[in-house]
């Protein structure tokens, strides 16, 4: 019962930062339509330029405090990734918008495939370990359950960042034209919305999650690496399409209940596989469930949008 | 052939017969051009040729039924796998290889239903994303299962498989012709590889024009008029996916034999990108392109590695870029920029089975 209730905490805190990249994919795709395969990898340059500017602060400003050290890498990687979504929107997919539908998916894998390449030249291939500015060690137990300062940050930030994106989204004009955007670009476009204007926002603000996303993910492990950025976006990628792509209340819950059934399930599959699969298996259940989904619920958990949309 | 022909700059369109001998010469002679320059580079046409074979068969999935395949080194990694496990000291096992290949490829051509079955439904992209995790869970477990019962091996991989033999004679081995001249082995699985190659190609030709290859070019131009007009799209689908598989199982096969040794790392999601770039950088839904791609893609890469080390170390007075990150680095570029500036290829398709979008200026004459 303990493990359950514990695994259950785990897969909350990573079933968050899921849930934050979960929203840039979903954002994406309900304005262009468009798969982003590179947001894993502004995740991963997110974690990593966070790390350098830590490093860099350490050695010339140490009398800062951890927080404020924290807080000015994470800024850094914050603005570096915003510049690098807007880039990347910029040259490699607009031009791209009116093409046949594979082609902006393959110029997307490119660039995902680019920036770890480029991330391997600048950081090589190593793990780093990342700077554990907020303690990992475990509080005092709260009725047998070990909850580390980190974690109630992870559940803190990225509680607050949701609510602050639902609002945006949905009161504020700059939310009213987005909408309108996904809606229809052009009828959008004949209503004065820039909408290029608007899809570029769309990109640096999911840029700005994946980087606060990134920190965090690099936070919770310790470590930081050129390739990390594959897995959690493809797992959120699978958690946007769980709750219903496009749909923002439903990348969260996608990434909550991917997150939970992932940590839950790692606990338990060894018992109930008979000791055949184990823990290593963990990376597995989120392609089952993506499968599992596509085939008896492609519009997703809270999805109205039907997937075959030609 | 004729398109592989015609794509020779300036002779192709003038003389195209010439050209076409042009192209049997060179396919012929490339193992004896590249002994001038080492017997590596032979071990690199034969592993051009394999990379010939995937990129035809992903070509068939992509490029004519329009399906985004990411996990198709799955297939290859089936085909490859299931020749380590029949014919290797592994499990004690040695079926003869014209056993074992067609397993190899019906294995492969399942595991394509297998995905091909619950995806059916899927847009293009959700389906890339499927294909992609299908290739990932292929690794998974291919690293994993050495534990309870040890079926894979693990990250380690299987060892000591057995080579070619065909009819009772061992390719592995020199072939001695009189008593001076031995041919070397790498030169005969390269014989081997291209004979495979060239059946594909025919095979593959045909079935573009046939019946199937119009219904798929059909469904990639438009599912739903596809249907429309009484198309089994369905069947058609899981055809593509199964037969595009069997290329990747047959392939497969030739490699462990040829290797003598399987493990994961052959099968990452790298391998996977590497044939769609070849795919996409030639010229999507064109064999000719194809071709090229795959080969150019495959020497590139070992050219930088003989050209571009000593050109650093020239310049830089030491390695800043080591050839497989450069590798990585100019199929991403290949992948971006083609499809920004050239999304057609190297070499368009022309035929009236291309994607009209994509065709460039008149119909070309078959």
């Amino acid at each position: 019962m303990e493990t359950l209730l514990q695994q259950t905490v785990n897969g909350l805190v990573v079933g968050s930062v899921y849930a934050l990249i979960a929203l840039g994919y979903t954002m994406v795709y309900g304005i262009l339509g468009l798969i982003n395969f590179a947001h894993g990898d502004v995740l991963m340059v997110g974690a990593l330029v966070a790390l350098e500017a830590i490093r860099l602060l350490q050695i010339y400003a140490p009398e800062l405090g951890m927080v404020p050290t924290l807080l000015a890498g994470l800024s850094v990687s914050v603005v570096v990734c915003m510049i690098l979504g807007y880039t990347i929107e910029r040259t490699a997919y607009r031009r791209l918008r009116n093409a046949p539908r594979l082609a902006p998916l393959i110029t997307a894998i490119g660039v995902s495939f680019l920036l770890q390449t480029l991330a391997m030249i600048i950081w090589g291939r190593n793990y780093h370990s990342f700077p554990q500015l907020v303690s990992t060690e475990p509080l005092e137990p709260i009725a047998g359950l070990f909850i580390t300062p980190v974690q109630i940050t992870i559940l803190a930030v990225s509680a607050t960042l949701m609510v602050a994106l639902v609002l945006l989204v949905n009161k504020t004009r700059l939310g009213r034209a987005m909408r309108a955007t996904a809606e229809n670009h052009k009828v959008a476009s004949l209503m004065g919305v820039d909408t290029n204007k608007i899809i570029a926002v769309t990109f640096i603000i999911g840029s700005a999650l994946a980087a606060v996303a990134g920190v965090m993910f690099s936070s919770n492990y310790g470590t930081a690496h050129y390739a990390m950025g594959f897995l959690p976006g493809l797992k959120a990628f699978t958690a946007a399409v769980l709750g219903g792509i496009g749909n923002l209340g439903g990348a969260m819950l996608g990434g909550l209940v991917l997150g939970l059934v992932e940590s839950i399930g790692a606990g338990y599959i060894e018992d109930l596989s008979f000791g055949f699969l184990n823990s290593s298996y963990q990376d597995i259940f989120a392609f089952v469930i993506l499968g599992i989904v596509l085939i008896f619920r492609p519009t997703g958990l809270l999805g109205e949008r039907v997937a075959d949309r030609a | 052939m004729n398109e592989l022909a015609l794509a020779i700059p300036w002779l192709g369109k003038r003389n195209p017969a010439a050209a076409r001998w042009v192209v049997v010469a060179l396919a012929v002679g490339a193992p004896l051009i590249a002994m001038l320059f080492g017997k590596s580079w032979v071990r690199i046409l034969d592993f051009a040729m394999l990379y010939v074979m995937l990129a035809i068969g992903l070509n068939l999935v992509v490029g004519f039924a329009g399906l985004l395949d990411l996990g198709y080194i799955a297939f290859y990694a089936v085909g490859a796998y299931t020749f380590a496990f029949l014919a290797s000291p592994h499990f004690e096992l040695h079926l003869p290889f014209w056993l074992v290949l067609p397993l190899g490829a019906a294995f492969a051509a399942l595991a394509g239903i297998i995905l091909g079955l619950p995806t059916l439904r899927l847009r293009g992209d959700y389906l890339a994303i499927v294909t992609l995790g299908f290739g990932e869970i292929v690794r998974i477990f291919m690293n994993n299962l050495n534990h309870p019962i040890n079926i894979t091996n693990g990250p380690q991989g299987i060892n000591m498989i057995d080579p070619l033999v065909l009819f009772g004679w061992d390719i592995s081995k020199p072939l001695k012709v009189g008593d001076e001249i031995t041919i070397n082995s790498l030169f005969l699985y390269y014989y081997v590889f291209l004979a495979c190659v060239v059946l594909s190609v025919i095979l593959v030709q045909r079935l573009q024009v046939s019946r199937v290859g119009r219904a798929w070019a059909a469904i990639r131009d438009d599912e739903l008029a596809a249907k429309a007009i009484g198309i089994n799209t369905r069947n058609m689908k899981l055809l593509a996916f199964s037969l595009g598989a069997t290329f990747g199982g047959v392939a497969g096969g030739l490699f462990a034999a040829f290797q003598g040794f399987v493990s994961p790392e052959s099968f990452s999601l790298m391998e996977s990108i590497a044939v769609l770039t070849m795919i996409v950088f030639g010229g999507m839904g064109n064999l000719a392109g194809v071709i090229v791609g795959a080969l150019a893609l495959t020497a590139l890469p070992e050219v930088l590695r003989h050209v571009a080390v000593p050109l650093q170390q020239a310049v830089f007075g030491q390695v800043l870029l080591d050839p497989e990150v450069l590798r990585m680095l100019l199929l991403s570029l290949a992948m971006i920029f083609m499809m920004l500036l050239r999304p057609a290829g190297l070499i368009p398709a022309y035929s009236r089975y291309s994607r009209p979008e994509l065709v460039v200026g008149k119909e070309a004459g078959r």
